[in-house]
């Protein structure tokens, strides 16, 4: 394998004019590639299911590459569809960024195929365009929300909070009774920042339940409406209270967990796929002392969803069908078990036919006790809406370090949201 | 004798020199050998337990021997292009000095557009779907080149008006043609910026990441430089690796720096300078 | 830099059958590569620049991406931060470059090595360099503070602190190109013929004023060499700040050239190309005069 890869770039190297060539014999077995993002997650889970899937299917070889992560991996995903160079099979995410890759004209349809039946109907509307449905989840679904550390609400007799002004009060018992930072910041990886924003979209449909409606068609801005607005502030009254963490602009999404695990840090607002990160880093008894709340809201509070990621198949493949037998797995059972023994159960599957073990860490049994009420729990805005602009995250370290205050970030918002809306040529902008 | 304003000047140029050229790099060694946990500290600390083989393989092993595909891919590249960008530019270089053409100002705003403007990365891309060598390492070398020719040609035009045209001259005496006088006279002599301008644009492809990670989209034609953007968030806790990934692609560099330190001084000297 | 009399005589005489010992056709493979790979996706990035392009589709527009590049509320401290880090680095590796080449081309013992050391970080990936420097520029664990703290003095914030982050990685710039400064002041040092300095010596001039009158205007082209170089790099600057800050905290430390790729990243592919013309524009505006006149003296 090693030695044919090395032979093909030497032999792409000779300067002839002539393009790559993908050579296959009927001999062989059929070689299938998938491109992963690099998160450890990911990488992990397209591993183990490679592993699974070709235990059972020794004719098939499938190769995983892997891509970085953010804007740079959606950038590299949509160059590599639209020149046609994108591999068999590639994991990204649903919602609003998938919407963004014209999936009708680069994706395979998967509408009619029979797995798609064992997949909940929620899901495969965040993967669907017009009649078409083009993805498979490669997880389970998560929520976002506030990891709290258990050990020290008992021990300063902290109730876990549902409304903000409960949640600021813990803070500032936190903060006045012991070293522990009361909130986790990790500005240095900037995706990070957006938590407090993004988890806080169930709070702000439970006051403006037509928001992600009105907000696609260009009509409701951050800027103006109240319930929205509240998503901005939220970082900054953390910041103006002085919560956060001392080296909370240059640390990054990995010192935040071990801030966390060792009690460094009291809450930490972070998807739940974070407790697979702490599983393997810092090992199964790590998260017991670990808890997790939905963010609280004015008053009340709710779970706001994130649907898995998910796995495509590009229309240019030349193996369609050993692609959909691979996708048909990575939606059974089998490809469930599979996750579960890589990296934890880290919540609900959307596969039917899939269970989560008796036992589960003990924040995503927090969290799975929210999935138990439809009402209290709700989609984040990216499954809603193909609208989300680029530089949030940038607005949000800028508030959350104090740069500007939450008004003038909505209104930036508002303004680097219309510009992604005609960009993508939307109607209404 | 010691002559004492010598020595203090020495003395205080190596003591400068030690703390901002070497303790970055003595840095960078230090915690590619440490143990993960040491490594962590992030500091100058001496390593407790040297791990020099064990993060080397770790490294190299990684992703499927990631690295050694890498390696060659660059060399590839960075070889290619480097050799036809000496040729080439040399070529132009040498008639553009010689030859009063009405084409030279035009050449010359172009060589400098060559220098000033910013490649438009995605109509590359565009071009070369055009061209349906997209994703190849051929379409690296040719957009190498095509960005990096316009300093070579600087560098031998300045080069060429040092030499005689007498030279020349006596050569077209002898009976040599176009193509003799410049193989056989021309580039015996051009030796110092010839190494010059290897080093220079070897460094610069050699080191180069945005563009392959634009134009060389997959892990088959992955280059040196993008193993480490590829790892930098795999070992973004075992920063002992993350240091070992650095030290693995400076050392070429490294290699051909001790090589070339002779001539570099020199060709720099004769060819970009003095004109 | 031409300072070698042309042969009038040669010119004149036989300029017609020499002619052709220099062929046109020596420009050809050179300008096929350049022109397919440069020229015309340089070209073509003009119209593209007027379309809404997501690769899938094109629409043409008009002007209306230039009209919302100039709306982009970071546009005009990227510009800024262009300027302060096309001006600081070119400024600091003149004068660094300068102030070492004289140190090493003085009597002081193994120049050989000192020169070496300096050159060293010219060869370091950026990416590398990038990634180590952040890590000593951390302001509580990074090897710089801790430095700093042991000597009593409060390190900076360096990448952190809005006001600074862009002048921090403008410091590292500064040394990873100062040694090539270096390299092509040390060459115009040498150029300059020792008799100057002799006959200076005689006069009783001071080292200073030696400095001042002789190595100073006498070592002009490679100051414009290294100007021009430096400058051009600067304003085009795109990997250490990438590499160091993403342009960040926030937009502080954003260059025109980041604010492009964001836009490219975010897949406005017409609206980037923009961005790309108008960087064009801005460095043929500010560089080209001080090329000009800096080499003025040259033809």
């Amino acid at each position: 394998m090693k030695t044919t890869r090395t032979f093909r770039s030497l032999s792409l190297a000779l300067p002839a004019f002539i393009g790559a060539t993908a050579i296959a014999s009927s001999h062989d077995p059929v070689e299938l590639s998938l491109l992963s993002d690099n998160s450890p997650n990911s990488v992990a889970v397209a591993n183990a299911l490679v592993a699974a899937y070709q235990e059972r299917n020794p004719n098939v070889e499938i190769s995983v590459e892997i891509r970085p992560g953010g804007s740079e991996g959606d950038n590299i995903v949509r160059t590599r569809l639209a020149t046609g160079s994108m591999t068999d099979l590639f994991i990204y995410n649903s919602g609003s960024l998938m919407q963004a890759l014209n999936p009708s004209r680069t994706l395979v349809d998967l509408s009619d195929e029979d797995f798609m039946e064992r997949i909940s109907p929620s899901y495969q509307s965040v993967v669907a365009q017009g009649e078409g449905v083009y993805g498979v989840p490669f997880e389970a679904g998560m929520g976002g929300g506030i990891f709290y550390n258990r050990g020290l609400y008992e021990e300063l007799d902290l109730e876990v909070p549902t409304t903000w002004d409960a949640f600021m009060e813990n803070n500032a018992i936190i903060d006045a009774q012991t070293d522990v930072a009361p909130v986790i910041g990790t500005f240095g990886e900037t995706w990070t920042a957006q938590l407090f924003f993004l988890a806080d979209f169930y709070n702000v449909q439970q006051q403006d339940p037509d928001f992600a409606e009105e907000f696609t068609a260009g009509n409701r801005q951050f800027a103006n409406s109240e319930a929205a607005l509240n998503s901005f502030r939220r970082i900054q009254e953390v910041h103006e209270a002085g919560y956060f963490n001392s080296d909370y602009e240059s640390a990054g999404y990995e010192d935040g967990l071990r801030m966390l695990v060792e009690g460094e840090g009291a809450h930490y607002p972070m998807l739940t796929f974070a407790v697979s990160a702490m599983l393997d880093n810092f090992g199964e008894e790590s998260v017991e002392n670990i808890g997790f709340f939905a963010q609280p809201g004015d008053d009340g509070n709710g779970l706001t969803v994130w649907m898995p990621g998910s796995m495509y198949i590009a229309n240019t493949s030349d193996h369609t069908d050993e692609a959909k037998d691979f996708l048909a797995f990575v939606a059974s059972t089998e490809g469930c078990e599979a996750i579960v023994e890589t990296i934890g159960a880290a919540g609900p599957f959307l596969i039917e036919t899939c269970g989560l073990p008796d036992t589960v860490p003990q924040p995503v049994a927090d969290m799975l006790v929210y999935f138990q009420d439809s009402d209290r729990n709700a989609p984040a805005l990216e499954f809603l809406s193909p609208v989300k602009g680029p530089s949030l995250e940038q607005i949000m370290v800028e508030i959350g370090s104090g740069f500007r205050d939450a008004q003038s970030g909505a209104e930036l918002y508002d303004r680097d949201v219309s510009r992604q809306a005609r960009q993508l040529g939307l109607s209404g902008w | 004798m010691i002559a004492p304003r010598k020595l203090t000047v020495s003395v205080l140029a190596y003591s400068g020199a030690l703390l901002f050229f070497v303790v970055p790099f003595l840095f960078i060694g230090l915690t590619a050998v440490k143990s993960r946990q040491q490594a962590s500290l992030l500091d100058l600390s001496w390593p407790t337990q040297w791990q020099l083989w064990e993060n080397l393989t770790a490294v190299i092993e990684a992703r499927d021997y990631m690295m050694i595909q890498a390696f060659i891919n660059s060399a590839i590249i960075t070889v290619a292009s480097v050799t036809l960008i000496v040729v080439f530019s040399a070529m132009v270089g040498f008639v553009l000095n010689r030859r009063k053409t009405s084409w030279n100002k035009m050449i010359g705003f172009l060589v400098l557009s060559g220098l000033m403007i910013p490649p438009a990365i995605v109509p590359t891309i565009w071009m070369l779907q055009q061209l349906g060598i997209f994703r190849t390492l051929h379409s690296m070398v040719l957009i190498e080149v095509a960005y990096n020719i316009s300093f070579g040609i600087i560098l031998y035009r300045a080069f060429f008006s040092t030499i005689p045209r007498d030279l020349d001259e006596a050569a077209i005496m002898d009976g040599a043609g176009p193509l003799t006088l410049f193989f056989k006279v021309m580039m015996p002599l051009l030796k110092p910026v010839t190494v010059t301008c290897i080093v220079v644009q070897s460094v610069v492809i050699f080191n180069d990441f945005v563009h392959p990670l634009y134009y060389l989209p997959g892990d088959d034609n992955v280059t040196i430089q993008l193993t480490l953007y590829n790892f930098q968030s795999m070992f973004n806790t075992a920063y002992n690796l993350l240091f070992m990934n650095i030290l693995v692609i400076t050392v070429p560099m490294l290699i051909v720096f001790l090589i070339f330190n002779r001539q570099i001084v020199s060709g720099m000297t004769s060819g970009a300078i003095k004109g | 830099m031409n300072r070698h009399k042309p042969d009038v005589r040669i010119r004149k005489t036989k300029s017609v059958s020499i002619q052709s010992y220099y062929p046109m056709w020596f420009f050809l493979p050179a300008g096929m590569i350049y022109g397919l790979m440069f020229l015309v996706p340089t070209v073509a990035s003009f119209y593209f620049s007027m379309t809404h392009w997501t690769l899938f589709d094109q629409r043409f527009i008009g002007l209306d991406n230039y009209r919302e590049f100039f709306n982009e509320p970071f546009l005009l401290k990227g510009l800024i931060n262009t300027f302060l880090f096309g001006f600081t680095t070119s400024a600091g590796k003149v004068v660094l470059g300068m102030a070492l080449a004289v140190l090493l081309t003085s009597n002081i013992y193994f120049r050989g090595l000192l020169r070496s050391m300096v050159f060293f970080p010219v060869l370091v990936s950026t990416i590398g360099i990038g990634i180590t420097f952040t890590m000593l520029m951390d302001p509580n664990s990074g090897l710089i503070n801790q430095a700093l703290a042991a000597i009593g003095v409060d390190g900076p914030r360096w990448l952190i602190d809005p006001d600074l982050a862009i002048f921090s990685v403008a410091l590292v710039e500064i040394w990873r190109g100062v040694g090539l400064a270096t390299l092509i002041m040390i060459a115009g040092l040498a150029a300059i013929p020792t008799d100057f300095y002799e006959a200076a010596r005689l006069d009783g001039a001071t080292a200073w004023q030696q400095f001042w009158r002789i190595t100073l205007p006498l070592s002009r082209p490679a100051i414009a060499t290294v100007t021009t170089l430096s400058l051009i790099d600067g304003l085009r600057t795109f990997d250490l700040v990438w590499a160091m800050t993403r342009g960040g905290p926030g937009f502080a430390s954003d260059v025109l050239a980041s604010v492009i790729y964001k836009q490219y990243q975010a897949g406005f592919y017409g609206l980037s190309t923009a961005g790309n013309v108008i960087l064009f524009v801005v460095i043929a505006v500010v560089a080209l005069p001080i090329v000009a006149y800096l080499n003025r003296e040259e033809r």
